[in-house]
């Protein structure tokens, strides 16, 4: 039971990451009254984020200092419905935000839009291949939204972000030197694209010999100096080589504090708690609407009620699904059954590489960013016969340094020991001349894999945690199986000394250990049914109309590219509704 | 071996007790320039956070095997491995202070699902070196430490290969042993390995530079600058 109960405001926001920022940015702008509550710790450039000090992989990339404690915060996973789960005790596979900026501080920032067919992937391979083709048990889904539908609230994210890029495909006209499989654009990217690192200019060489059709991989790492829509600023990137996993030193990686709060922070109508983790959004008593969010306010140790109009769950695809369950909005999903809706369809990012080493070839690997690099999209979901590969899916397959950080950043050829003399005298030999060709692809949703409840274990507040059931699936491993042959074709024209290749293959288990993304989408799916999805086309919950879900939980299966594009797009998408539907006339929009 | 500028001749390197003073000259040679800086004390008198004197030999023979010294670059007794992982295990690292460590635990659990043992990595060294030690005196006939190189190693192999009866709460010891030598390794010198950025040096990076606006896109250009710390010690 709340302790306090605080003054009403507007809008309620939960989570302070990238959507959290986009929310409170553009409401405020609409004159409400926003609180945002958010669980971590404030977090701001300086000194936060300052040089040297972030300059430290032990500190933040291994012991994971910006990112979620599971003391505080953690699920459970299992494999399968008949396997016990158990709690992911510290982080590995996946590394969600916390604090301030939210996984938005330290990712790398590749920042892609869906293709075209990914919005209507269950239309698309019925209409092309036939519904036989379709897996049983794969739960394949329209978005209810398309391409053309978000293009403008897309250009509006990559606006203020601050993409890095070279369009391929704009209003229809391919262009030179970018993405000719990439869904028609309204304009150029804000920012041109960053300098290439020589690795990835080897492999753009060999794909081009191929006749494929290398472009630069877009980026939230800023190539030039740049003005965003809110009037905050951008500083060219340094190649640093310490962006993924770390706050950027030089305002040169979009970031919510960045592109959005410093200014949003500046707004009377605007204000925002930290350590203030929402434990539950509450229901009026017909259960049609959302009263407001109890809190535990960490700094005087109570729980707080805090009443508002609209309620807008920003909390990172994962905690919205843990929080529209335990608040018992829209219901939980059944695997058995196959029935209900929150927790329904969570899905992966199916990736893996293959690395090559030059005995003659010096990369000064640390010498890099997150997200530059040359990328191919001809194996790409639109580009691929599946009725003919037997396969569902697609990848975009890329290659460009992130950085040469020697604790998790040194490859070492295939043979070399993990210890003693032998890996002693590798890491000099090899260290900066490896480069890495990965494929980073699709996951689709099956029946079994989903969120719910779990009942056994409990958080710091005594609610249960929420359980994940995932494995991989036959579909998507022939999928990244089909990528190995492809990458290798390409790796092997460069004539490595070494080569060595990481793909799941036949029987590969779900490992919750090395890190694979960030990229967990689904359990809160967007549609026009409300039998199959928790929230309609415009992220508005089906059940309590005054409640919008944001980020990737709302994707029905997993795109190939990584997810956040996709995220600011529907969170203007959504906004767009929100202002001109919804709040003139509050009521369930579909 | 490449030729690198700044990179400490292996003759400056000498094992166990004796590395104190053998870094010390070394430092003295590297650094003309740099204003003196007082020499850290020898291993067989460096003041330990965590481990207890029998835990101590054990780590410092174990580092001494898993990064050897000799060969080409420096061992991670040269770096003081031993220092880093005694401050991690004394720190948030050893006691779990991030992790969710509640119950009910199933230590034995399908590795895949991750950690899953109700003890801290500082509670895993603590119970898994004795019943270790235990099996070199009964399959090698001495304590680790005083085995002979090649027979350490095969024990390592043991360890590694989950051989040597660890109960399942223990099964990750050898895996948090190897990752923390390599991060106290490669880790900044001010967690207390690293000493000098020896390792840094030897395979050629820059530490905590972070600007090289002007270098992608070059080809086969070897970065000319030796690193810094986040202190803003170079080498
Ligand atoms: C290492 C890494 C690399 C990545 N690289 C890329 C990439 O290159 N490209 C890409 O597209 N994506 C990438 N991502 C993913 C990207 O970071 C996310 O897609 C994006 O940040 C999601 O935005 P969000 O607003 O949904 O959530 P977040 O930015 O995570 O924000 C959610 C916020 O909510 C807070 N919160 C959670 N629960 C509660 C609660 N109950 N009460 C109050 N506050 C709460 C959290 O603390 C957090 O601050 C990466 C992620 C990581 C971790
Ligand atoms: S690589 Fe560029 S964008 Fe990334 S952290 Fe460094 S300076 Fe910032």
């Amino acid at each position: 039971m709340a302790t306090r109960t605080d003054p009403k405001k507007d809008v309620v926001i939960i989570g302070l990451g990238w959507t959290g920022a986009i929310m409170g940015m553009e409401l405020a702008n609409e004159g409400l009254e926003i609180l945002a509550l958010e669980r971590g710790d404030d977090r701001s450039t300086v000194p936060d984020f300052q040089y040297p000090n972030i300059f430290d992989e032990l500190k933040y990339a291994v012991r994971y200092d910006l990112m979620q404690k599971p003391v505080n915060s953690t699920l459970t996973v299992r494999h399968n419905t008949a396997e016990t789960a158990l709690p992911y005790r510290h982080l590995g596979s996946f590394l969600p935000g916390d604090g301030v900026g939210g996984a938005g501080v330290h990712w790398n920032g590749q920042n892609w839009r869906p293709q075209a067919v990914e919005y209507r992937l269950r239309s698309y391979v019925e209409e092309t291949f036939g519904a036989d083709i379709i897996p049983e048990n794969m739960q394949l889904q329209d978005w209810g939204v398309t391409a053309e539908e978000l293009e403008p609230h897309m250009t509006k994210f990559e606006s203020v972000a601050g993409i890095a890029g070279k369009a391929g495909n704009i209003n229809g006209e391919i262009q030179e030197g970018g993405n000719p499989f990439e869904a028609p654009r309204s304009a150029e990217y804000p920012m041109p694209p960053l300098k290439n690192t020589w690795d990835s200019e080897l492999f753009a060489e060999a794909a081009r010999k191929m006749g494929y059709h290398p472009f630069p991989r877009p980026a939230a790492n800023a190539s030039i100096q740049y003005t965003n829509d809110y009037g905050m600023q951008l500083g060219p990137c340094n190649y640093c080589g310490y962006c993924e996993r770390f706050g950027c030193n030089n305002y040169s990686k979009s970031s919510p504090q960045v592109c959005i709060l410093d200014a949003l922070k500046r707004k009377p109508n605007f204000s925002y708690m930290t350590r203030s983790e929402v434990l539950k959004i509450e229901k009026a008593a017909d259960g049609k609407t959302a009263t407001g969010v109890t809190y535990f306010d960490e700094k005087t140790g109570e729980e707080v009620f805090q009443p508002a109009d609209l309620v807008l769950v920003c909390a990172y695809s994962l905690h919205n699904v843990h929080l529209l369950l335990l608040s018992e909005i829209g219901e939980p999903y059944n695997p058995d059954t196959g029935e209900g809706v929150v927790g329904r369809n969570y899905s992966y990012q199916m990736t893996g590489g293959t690395s090559l080493w030059f005995r003659d070839k010096v990369f000064n690997p640390f010498v890099g960013t997150g997200a530059g690099g040359m990328s191919i999209d001809d194996f790409s979901m639109s580009q691929i016969d599946f009725g003919k590969e037997g396969f569902i899916g697609g990848s975009y397959i890329t290659a460009g340094h992130t950085g040469g950080r020697p604790i998790q950043q040194m490859a070492l050829p295939p043979g070399t020991p993990a210890w003693g003399a032998g890996w002693k005298e590798a890491v000099g030999e090899w260290y900066g001349h490896s480069l890495s060709i990965g494929s980073h692809g699709s996951n689709m949703a099956y029946r079994d894999t989903c969120l719910d409840l779990d009942p056994t274990y409990k958080d710091r507040h005594g609610r249960p945690l929420m359980r994940m059931t995932f494995d991989w699936k036959d579909n998507d491993i022939r999928m990244t199986q089909f990528m190995k042959a492809r990458i290798e074709e390409i790796a092997e024209t460069l004539n490595p000394d070494a080569m060595a290749s990481g793909y799941k293959g036949d029987g590969a288990q779900y490992d919750v250990r090395p890190y694979q993304s960030t990229h967990n989408v689904g359990g809160a799916i967007m549609g026009t049914d409300p039998k199959t999805s928790a929230i309609n086309r415009y992220l508005q919950s089906w059940d309590c109309h005054n409640v919008w879900v944001m980020g990737a939980s709302a994707f029905p299966q997993n795109i190939q590219y990584n997810p956040t594009g996709a995220v600011g797009g529907l969170a203007y998408w959504a906004l767009e509704a929100l202002r001109k539907d919804y709040l003139p006339n509050p009521r369930p929009l579909m | 071996m490449r030729d690198m500028p700044g990179r400490p001749s292996r003759r400056g390197f000498l094992k166990g007790s004796a590395a104190g003073v053998a870094i010390a000259s070394l430092a003295g040679a590297v650094k003309a320039q740099a204003p003196e800086k007082e020499a850290p004390p020898p291993l067989d008198q460096y003041e330990r956070v965590y481990f207890n004197e029998a835990e101590w030999a054990f780590v410092m023979a174990a580092c001494d095997r898993l990064i050897p010294s000799g060969g080409n670059g420096p061992g991670a007794i040269d770096c003081r491995v031993p220092v880093f992982i005694d401050r991690q295990l004394a720190g948030n690292f050893g006691k779990a202070a991030t992790w969710y460590m509640q119950g009910p635990f199933d230590p034995a659990a399908n590795p895949t699902l991750g950690f899953q043992s109700p003890l801290t990595p500082a509670e895993i060294y603590r119970q898994a070196i004795p019943v270790f030690q235990d099996w070199c005196s009964q399959t090698h006939g001495d304590r680790f430490e005083n085995l002979e190189a090649a027979k350490q190693d095969a024990a390592l192999t043991s360890l590694q290969k989950g051989e040597v009866g660890l109960a399942p709460e223990l099964r990750d010891f050898f895996q948090f042993l190897l990752a923390n030598t390599k991060e106290g390794y490669f880790a900044d010198p001010s967690y207390g390995g690293n000493h000098d950025m020896q390792a840094w040096v030897y395979v050629g990076f820059p530490g905590a530079r972070g600007a090289f606006t002007s270098w992608p896109g070059r080809e086969n250009a070897r970065y000319p600058l030796g690193p810094v710390a986040i202190n803003g010690d170079r080498a």
